[in-house]
Parts: C-alpha cells; structure tokens; sequence
C-alpha cells in the first residue's frame, strides 16, 4: 500500500489554510468532475483522488491525524483501535458513502476505516448515482429481430432483450443499472446507444429498405420469374416483360420491423440493374443485328 | 412528473435556482394548479445542473456554455460512430 500525499494531489503547501484547500479542491474538481468528463474513466479516478484528499484536508481532525500519522501510516493502527473502542463505547460509529462510488485509497481506509462524504457535505441530500452510458454495435441483421443480449457493466452481467427495428443512434435506458445512490438515493440509470453497422447489400432509411438486384437482358425484356434474398428469407418476384435499366419496384412490407409494433414492417424497395450478356457466340450476335435492323 | 418544491426539499436548494434555469431555457417547468413541475426525463440533467451550480460554483453563464459544449461533443460523438461505421463497410466489405 503507497503513502498517499495529499497536500501533492490538491498541489497546496502543508501550512496551506482551509481556504487554499477548499480553493484547490474546487479548481481540480471543476477540470475533473464526471459531470464535465462524461465517460471518461481517467478524469473518474482523478477526481475520486482530489476527493479524498479534499475529504482528509478539508477536516481538522482528519488532517491532523493524517499529518500525524501520514507518512508512517503503519502506526496508525493502533491509534484507530484505540478511537474504535471510543466509538463503540459510545454508540457513535458512523460511516458515509462516497458520491461517486466507494473508491477510496488502500491508505484512506487504512488511517480512517470506511469511504466518506465528499460533496454534499453541507448539503446532505439525496442524489441519484451516476448515469453509465455504453455503446452497442449491431449488424443490420440483429437489429431485424427481436433478441437477447448479455452485457457486462462495471463487473455485472446485464441481460438486455434488443426489440426488433432498433435505429442506428438510439439509446434505451435501464433503469437502476448506474451507479450507486448517494445518501440513499436511487441508482442511476445505464444508457445503451445502439451503433448499427451499414450493410453490404441493403441500405435502410426509417423502415425501408433499399437494394439493387441484377437481372439479366433477356428476362428483362420478355419478363419471368426471379428470386431475391431479403433479410428474411428468400422472395420470389414477377419481372415486367420490357423492365427498364434502373426501375424501382416495391415490396411491401418486405422492409424492416417496426420498433415495438409487432407484425408491423417497412417496404423493400428493389432497383433493376440490367446486366447485358458478354462473351456471345457468333450466332447469338447475329441475332442481335437482326433485331438491331428490325 | 415531481413537483419542484419536493425537488427543492429533498435537495435542500433555492426555488430561485430553478426559476432561473427555466429562465435561461435550460430546463422546462409545467405549472398545474399553481404548482410547478419538472418531467421525469430532465431530472438527470437538472440533478447535473445542480451539481454544477452548488458543488462546483459555477455560475448560470457558465452552467449554459458547459451545457452545449456537452451537447456538442455528444454530437460530435455520435457523428464519429456513423462515420465509422461507414469506414468499416470499405474496410471490411465482407
């Protein structure tokens, strides 16, 4: 376990006043605060250190004991077992909580036992925890339908059911999943935002889909039968005798799942590209220049 | 929805404080009654704004600049993940 410095951390001298404390802890705390660093996890352990420090520096009786017994913290234990037995005989030990999570130093719970109250000490409100935001990538094919997904935040494994037609950008909130409450106040709350990866061969906009499909000259010009795959299975399509070089037909309902309207499904839309044959025999191209000169 | 002198209670603060971040149009009050609420869905924002406000000292001017700068980044963030989703269809086409 290492020797903590505070004085180090809030970058005050040792004769610095409540004042200068106070001060240096609000300048650190304004760079460092979760609040102003939104997932950024080196800003959250700097700031639980400033924290600490602030929590040891800021009180008299707390900063005389870590003067006391800082740097040789080791002897402190004896100093605590003493204090203990004060305590317990007279029905006074209390701890608090940290706002933002227990993470206090090996050394602070070694010199002064249980996490303590950082902010709200004038204000001892309630608060909610911390809101935890996570970003989840998915294919276009999982967000088609509807299944279950097993996350791991901060250590808990979080069983999630992923509705079908989920948007690229969207965010669902768990509730209760943050952090922890401050002075018994409720947990916060994690946010998921869903990243869907761009698909190969379909493009979505809302609830449509769109995807270009390659037909060949001849069912092109005297119509037939084809069969196109979609995201949910194979579909089979009646092609127009004399079908344009970029016609567009509608599939409906073929498209993508409405988000929490069961049954409920956009359009597909399909766009022609005709392939012109290569590679003809002598024979096919001289039928070619017939039609050509009919 | 809560009602803002259960908000102000619980968290022992000014009703001040949120007149004035309504007046700034940071936040949105519903008055029923006579009495002023907040929806749900912008308590963890005026929970942040409190922080902001009581813990840091900072002042209204300076809780509207951090609001959209965190606005912005969230953004900016949220135009890295498209763009690279796009990036990884041209790296991996398969």
């Amino acid at each position: 376990m290492d020797y903590v410095d505070y004085y180090k951390l809030l970058g005050i001298e040792k004769s610095a006043t409540q004042k200068d404390v106070k001060s240096a802890y609000r300048k650190l705390a304004r760079k460092y605060h979760p609040d102003l660093n939104p997932n950024d996890k080196d800003a959250k352990r700097k700031f639980q250190q400033i924290n600490e420090a602030n929590e040891v520096l800021s009180d008299p009786e707390k900063r005389k004991k870590y003067d006391q017994y800082g740097k040789d913290w080791q002897h402190s234990e004896q100093f605590e077992q003493q204090n203990q037995y004060r305590q317990q005989n007279t029905g006074q030990k209390k701890y608090a909580q940290s706002q933002y999570g227990e993470d206090f130093s090996d050394f602070f719970e070694s010199l002064f036992g249980g996490g303590a109250s950082g902010f709200g000490k004038t204000r001892q409100a309630k608060f909610r925890g911390e809101d935890f935001n996570a970003e989840l990538q998915l294919d276009l094919e999982d967000a088609f339908t509807t299944h279950k997904r097993t996350l791991n935040v901060n250590g808990a494994k979080i069983r999630i059911t992923i509705p079908a037609g989920i948007e690229n950008g969207q965010t669902i909130k768990i509730p209760g999943h943050g952090g922890k409450g401050i002075n018994g106040g409720p947990d916060g709350d994690l946010y998921i935002t869903f990243s869907i990866t761009d698909h190969a061969r379909f493009k979505r906009l809302g609830n449509d889909l769109y995807a270009t499909v390659d037909l060949d000259l001849y069912k092109a010009v005297l119509g037939g039968e084809i069969t196109i795959d979609t995201l949910n299975g194979k579909v089979k399509l009646k092609v127009k005798p004399e079908t344009q070089n970029g016609s567009k037909v509608k599939l409906k309902s073929k498209g993508f799942p409405v988000y929490k309207k069961e049954g409920l499904y956009g359009d597909l839309f399909i766009t022609y590209n005709i392939k012109i044959p290569t590679n003809l025999t002598e024979k096919q191209l001289e039928l070619f220049r017939q039609l050509s000169q009919s | 929805m809560v009602a803002i002198n259960d908000f102000c209670a619980g968290h022992e603060i000014e009703i001040s404080f949120i007149s004035s971040l309504r007046e700034s149009g940071l936040i949105e009050i519903t008055t029923i009654s006579d009495s002023d609420y907040i929806e749900k869905g912008q308590l963890v924002q005026l929970e942040r704004f409190v922080r902001l406000y009581y813990d840091l000292d900072i002042n209204l001017e300076g809780i509207e600049t951090i609001n959209y700068l965190l606005q912005r980044m969230n953004s900016m963030n949220d135009e890295i993940r498209s763009l690279k989703n796009k990036l990884r269809l041209y790296e991996n086409p398969d």
